[in-house]
């Protein structure tokens, strides 16, 4: 199976306050339709990585491939494509801009690609949004929806490029038990019948067992 | 595509906050508006300065002036000519007042480029007779309509016209002090007795106020060959050639031209009248200090409101970044918003401005100077409110600038690693 992302001895430092080697020589990869967590406790470096991974830091040593193609060298602007088609992300805070429809904020990443016109994104995005059960809401504001909505919203935004891979830093770590489950099996739906890969940050033992693969992370460094 | 999705995203954030929107807008209007204004009405008013005095004096003055001989006749012999000479009581040489061969001089400047008009003038000396008191007199013969055109003679006439005048040589058109003093008026006779003793009634065709007592009281017009038969003189007496030209600039330079090459006075207008130019020169300045100051004030008022939103906005500033939108994109949602409150608000200012100089125009002012004015003088002319959008296009983009530009380096991470 084709590598959708891997990283190759990756090693960053904090410089402040003090000089702190944060992930130490990391390397790993992830497959097509693969769904992996990333499990460690607290400061071990796993949202560090995540970030470096989805292109949001550029601040580390190391070598990062999304789809074979190389990303050490590309400018911010060149990222920010990257991430805008090929990268979908869900945080543990929804992140929805309030004064936006839900609507219009699941169509912004799709505007912002401009590959469609209007009216092909707006039907894509009432696509994804009836894949993940929340149709009915599409015209509402967003900041008017419950917080499982909100997170299905931000996952519908995440998928609305088609994107080669979803990130994820405790996308349920907000929500309760019911929540949790149900952003959990959208994942694996999207993981299995869609062929999309999966990289979730998590503390959630349960959730991280139902994955495919858990990456465990201690002191910088992937032990397992 | 690109710009629609960053002014679709500008134009909610700015309609989800109204008040503020309004506000800072507002801001602009005000500035804008009170630049429209306080240039229209300036300019205005100085132009109706410069008319009451640049618009009726020429740019040339040519006359011959009664003066002492600069070159003395010791100054001839060569013995004395490296001492000092001390000369007393030199009385100006015997000289005519007439400019000799006028009307040839007149003919050439006329083929002069730069010369949009030559007039002639006879300045004769007399009295207004009133019954057994004499009035001095001062009694300009000119050419009516020439005077008319190029010194806009008929804004200053308050009775009567200057045409009545052009086709009567036994009329004269009065300063209005004089006619006061005499209790006379329109179509009445006047006497005027001149240097060598003769008398010639002439009839009162018009009534002129300059705004300046000291000429109304003593200044009146003829025409230029009443003028000359008053003096007993013939055509060919002229004492004074007034030239106007296109550029008044040019005018110091081809006075002193002029001077040399017909050994005559010539007098510019800008040595006449050095302090409008200065006057007109500070009232601009200060109504641009004004002005400028109060757009700084509605543009620090636009980069507070900014620079609050993006605190506000830091989290959806960050998930644009994690999305895809890049850092130039983020600050074009910033500056699109600032130029947006600019333009609106500027587009207001510009009628706001046009409304107020509209009432001020309407405003009643009357004046002795000029007594064809009713109305406060407003100048609405169309550069101002092109240079008053422009400006506040400029100033609130500035002012969005750096607040976008703060918006611009987010670094997404620390946001959402810090929730």
């Amino acid at each position: 199976m084709a590598k959708i992302l891997e990283a190759r001895n990756i090693n960053k430092y904090f410089r402040k306050p003090v000089e702190f080697h944060v992930l130490k020589d990391i390397s790993m990869s992830v497959e097509e339709g693969e769904f992996v967590s990333i499990m460690g406790k607290s400061g071990c470096g796993k949202s560090t990585l995540l970030y470096i991974l989805s292109t949001m830091d550029s601040d580390y040593d190391g070598e990062l491939l999304i789809k074979d193609r190389p990303l050490m060298d590309l400018d911010q602007d060149q990222l920010a494509r990257i991430r805008n088609e090929d990268i979908g992300f869900v945080f543990q805070f929804h992140y929805l801009l309030a004064e936006f429809s839900v609507l219009e904020n699941v169509m912004l990443p799709a505007k912002k690609l401009g590959l469609k016109s209007y009216a092909e994104i707006e039907h894509d995005a009432m696509e994804k949004l009836k894949l993940l059960g929340i149709q009915d809401q599409a015209l509402k504001m967003s900041s008017r929806i419950s917080g499982g909505q909100k997170q299905r919203v931000a996952i519908a935004r995440a998928l609305i490029n088609n994107p080669s891979i979803i990130m994820g830093d405790e996308p349920t770590g907000n929500l309760d038990t019911k929540n949790a489950n149900n952003v959990f099996n959208i994942f694996q739906e999207l993981a299995h019948d869609q062929g999309l890969s999966l990289l979730i940050v998590t503390h959630d033992d349960d959730f991280a067992q139902r994955t495919d693969r858990i990456i465990t992370m201690e002191d910088g460094l992937i032990i397992s | 595509m690109k710009i629609g999705v960053i002014l679709s995203i500008s134009k909610t954030h700015l309609l989800s906050r109204k008040k503020q929107t309004i506000i800072a807008a507002l801001g602009v209007t005000f500035g804008i508006g009170a630049y429209i204004i306080m240039m229209s009405f300036m300019t205005g008013l100085n132009g109706l300065l410069d008319g009451l005095v640049l618009n009726r004096t020429p740019h040339i003055h040519l006359y011959n002036e009664i003066v002492p001989s600069e070159i003395q006749p010791l100054d001839y012999v060569a013995d004395f000519k490296d001492d000092v000479k001390i000369i007393h009581s030199i009385k100006p040489k015997q000289s005519q007042n007439r400019i000799h061969n006028a009307l040839a001089l007149m003919s050439y400047l006329e083929e002069q480029d730069e010369v949009r008009g030559v007039t002639p003038m006879v300045k004769a000396q007399g009295y207004y007779m009133a019954g057994s008191t004499k009035l001095n007199g001062s009694i300009m013969g000119v050419n009516v309509m020439q005077e008319a055109e190029f010194y806009n003679l008929s804004d200053y006439i308050v009775a009567g016209t200057a045409e009545a005048l052009e086709m009567n040589e036994n009329g004269i058109l009065i300063g209005n002090g004089v006619a006061q003093k005499l209790s006379i008026g329109l179509n009445d006779y006047v006497q005027i007795s001149t240097m060598s003793g003769d008398v010639y009634p002439l009839k009162i065709v018009g009534l002129y106020q300059s705004g300046m007592a000291e000429v109304d009281d003593i200044q009146s017009y003829v025409n230029i060959k009443t003028a000359q038969r008053l003096m007993g003189e013939s055509i060919e007496y002229i004492t004074d050639i007034n030239v106007k030209l296109y550029d008044m600039n040019l005018a110091p330079q081809l006075a002193k031209d002029m001077e040399k090459m017909h050994s005559l006075t010539a007098v510019d207008i800008q040595t006449a009248n050095a302090q409008f130019e200065t006057g007109t020169a500070i009232r601009n300045l200060i109504s641009y200090a004004v002005s400028i100051t109060l757009l700084i004030v509605a543009g620090f008022g636009i980069y507070n409101i900014l620079n609050m939103l993006i605190y506000e906005k830091m989290n959806d500033i960050a998930i644009l970044k994690a999305t895809g939108f890049s850092g130039l994109d983020v600050q074009r949602i910033f500056i699109s918003q600032a130029l947006i409150i600019g333009f609106v608000g500027g587009l207001l200012g510009l009628l706001l401005g046009y409304g107020v100089s509209y009432l001020i125009s309407q405003a009643p002012f009357e004046t002795e100077a000029l007594p064809t004015i009713k109305t406060m003088p407003v100048n609405f002319e169309t550069s101002f409110y092109v240079i008053g959008i422009i400006f506040a296009m400029i100033s609130t983009f500035f002012a969005g600038y750096f607040p976008a530009r703060k918006a611009q380096k987010i670094d997404p991470v620390e946001i959402i690693r810090g929730q």
